[in-house]
């Protein structure tokens, strides 16, 4: 940070001094291809912070809407400078680093569109709430709608499908005999009342009670807050 | 009507007269009334502080009329939305004084959602000898009352009072930026982030929406409202600045919503600028009309720029604040400082203008001379009465003696509010949760 006399870990200090410098600071200077990397290549840890802002705005309880905006076309203009790069030979950096921001290429076009059109979308629940005074369904804070189809969830799929981290052992059983493969897609929609709990395996083992819908809402909140904790550093880190 | 051309330097001659300690909050925004004489203070817990001028007395030569408060009012309260589960925060927003019209004055003061009318009024006389209420004030039995007095006033201790005359509210579903008076000193406007409503002071249950940038659908969303301001002689015209760095202006006699604009001010952008933070940084943070309304003035992040209102492809005149920050961009991205929104001021005769900065810096330039200074408003730095010393940042290379470099300006202390008097070289400058008040030292 730039206030005077704050500690900093050696790492931000790292990525604030390159920030400074040219864009095409994620390769190792002695690469061939920064000599060809174009300056206007955007690193992906902005992109990553460029994310991870976005969500944060939307965290708000009313999101500053000015802020959020901004944000969004930050992120477009990142995301439309980033497919070009996918082009840019292997650096030489960790091994997942590579699959990471080739799976963030790869989907991250059509699945940032769809996220990023989903959440303004649902800027629009706001007003109409406020001004049509029929009841509607609980709404929840911005970007996790309960109606209309799952529209949001595509910006889940940036930060790594939800499989299985829902599933303790008890309820597991519970769902034996239904198709799991439901659970590999994004559909942590109104949907999920299709999931009624399966008959009991035997006669000893306790039925979990059935999951509600608010519960999975907030255990999808809490992954895709702890995602975005501990995502992978970019390539060159 | 020409302009006074303002001959007096502007910089070494800023003395500190006093500085206001509020202490208890944040002060989110600073205006004088038309002619000067007070100025009000609007802070993040709802409060309004107004300060009024002492008349300038003979004795005390060099006591030019100082500022004090005179009155203290808690405006806005916290509000729950239930209907949202949203907490409406009771910041201030913006203060617009009306012009005066009896003794009595008026502001109006907005939060995120509600604008309200307030009079403010003295009150230095009180009845006495009531016929119905003994000296305490408690009711008289009417059977003891044997002869009938007409009560008397007489001069009391002098209270000054404000009072909420209307409440504007549930017109808005976005945040307001802006509170406009029109010239007409009948309606106003307020503006949120896609809307602007127009008011009649007299009517609080109706507004009028005159523009409505909201899409329909809300994913094709990319650029929102940031100001909005009528122009000071002509009650049908206003402009709105946008997130995108533009300006538009709008006349409402062409039609009843102002969607369509009558001039378009924009600036192309510098290709050889061009960075992922373009948007951001061009984005319009306050936009003000001159007080000849021939000229408006519109900051963004890293500039202050004036406009001929018959040119409209681009600025007649632009103003580095801190271009210095520009290689800096990123991290600025990082914590957040690049969506800071700095207000920018016109002095009275429209010469010079006056922005702020980091650091408790503001800079001030001279449009005719084309000389600019940067002055801090910091209690260390500067003592009462003592002139004011111009302040430089080193960007690079040798840093002389007094010059701080760009890696140890202090982020976190942000002018992004302050106010010229109307008609005299005396300023009111926000630093957070104190007010520095600093007065032109002419002999």
């Amino acid at each position: 940070m730039l206030s005077k006399g704050l500690k900093r870990k050696r790492e931000e200090e790292e990525e604030e001094k390159e920030a400074l410098a040219v864009d095409a600071w994620w390769l190792d200077p002695g690469h061939p291809a920064v000599a060809q990397a174009p300056p206007a290549v955007a690193s992906s840890s902005l992109f990553d912070l460029s994310v991870l802002k976005l969500h944060h705005s939307l965290r708000q309880s009313e999101p500053d809407l000015r802020h959020l905006v901004l944000v969004v076309n930050t992120l477009r203009r990142i995301q439309a400078s980033m497919v070009p790069a996918a082009a840019l030979p292997p650096v030489p950096s960790p091994p997942e680093a590579p699959g990471v921001a080739d799976s963030l290429l790869a989907s991250s076009d059509a699945a940032l569109s769809a996220s990023m059109a989903s959440l303004l979308e649902d800027l629009s629940h706001i007003e109409g709430l406020s001004q049509a005074p029929q009841p509607l369904a609980d709404e929840g804070p911005l970007g996790r709608p309960t109606g209309g189809g799952p529209p949001s969830l595509g910006g889940l799929d940036l930060l790594g499908p939800a499989t299985g981290c829902l599933l303790d052992d008890g309820l597991e059983g519970l769902f034996e005999d239904i198709d799991t493969s439901m659970y590999d897609s994004d559909l942590w929609a109104p949907a999920a009342e299709s999931l009624k709990p399966g008959p009991v395996e035997g006669p000893g083992k306790e039925v979990a009670p059935e999951l509600d819908e608010a519960e999975l809402d907030y255990l999808m909140d809490m992954l895709v807050t702890t995602q975005a904790l501990e995502r992978p550093p970019g390539p060159g880190r | 009507m020409e302009e006074d051309i303002d001959t007096r330097k502007i910089n070494n001659s800023f003395l500190r007269d006093h500085s206001y300690a509020t202490e208890a909050d944040i002060i989110s925004t600073v205006e004088f009334n038309h002619t000067g004489e007070l100025l009000a203070t609007g802070d993040k817990g709802g409060r309004v502080v107004i300060f009024q001028r002492e008349q300038e007395s003979k004795n005390q030569v060099h006591r030019r009329g100082e500022y004090n408060v005179y009155s203290t009012f808690q405006s806005h309260e916290p509000e729950f939305d239930y209907l949202k589960s949203l907490e409406i925060e009771e910041k201030i927003n913006k203060i617009r004084w009306l012009p005066q019209q009896n003794a009595a004055y008026f502001l109006l003061s907005t939060n995120d959602k509600t604008v309200k009318l307030w009079k403010v009024s003295e009150r230095d006389k009180r009845p006495e000898g009531y016929n119905l209420k003994d000296e305490e004030g408690r009711l008289r039995d009417p059977s003891t009352i044997t002869t009938l007095r007409v009560p008397v006033l007489r001069p009391m201790d002098l209270m000054v009072e404000a009072t909420p005359r209307r409440v504007f509210a549930n017109a808005h579903t976005y945040h307001i930026n802006s509170i406009s008076v029109n010239s007409d000193y009948e309606t106003y406007m307020s503006a949120d982030d896609l809307r602007i409503n127009l008011w009649n002071f007299e009517i609080t249950n109706q507004s009028f929406n005159i523009v409505d940038i909201k899409p329909a659908n809300m994913e094709e969303l990319t650029e929102v409202i940031t100001a909005a301001e009528f122009h000071p002689h002509h009650c049908n015209t206003f402009v709105y600045s946008s997130s995108k760095g533009t300006i538009r202006l709008c006349d409402m006699r062409a039609s009843a919503l102002c969607d369509r604009h009558t001039k378009f001010f924009e600036e192309p952008e510098d290709p050889s600028n061009r960075s992922f933070f373009s948007e951001i940084i061009s984005s319009i943070s306050d936009v003000k009309f001159s007080h000849s309304g021939r000229y408006i003035m519109t900051r963004d992040y890293l500039t202050v720029k004036v406009w001929d209102l018959n040119m409209e492809n681009r600025p007649i005149e632009t103003y580095q604040v801190h271009d210095y920050l520009r290689s800096k961009l990123c991290s600025l991205y990082e914590n957040d400082c690049i969506f800071d929104k700095f207000e920018c001021v016109w002095n009275g005769s429209d010469s010079v203008i006056m922005t702020g900065s980091y650091n408790n810096f503001f800079r001030m330039f001279d449009r005719n001379t084309k000389r600019d200074v940067t002055l801090e408003a910091s209690r260390e730095n500067s003592k009462p009465r003592a002139i004011l010393k111009p302040r430089k940042v080193c960007v690079g290379g040798k840093r002389r003696k007094d010059e701080i470099s760009v890696d140890s300006l202090d982020f976190s202390k942000k002018i992004l509010h302050t106010a010229w008097h109307p008609s005299e070289n005396i300023i009111a400058v926000a630093a957070t949760n104190n007010l520095y008040i600093f007065q032109d030292k002419v002999n």
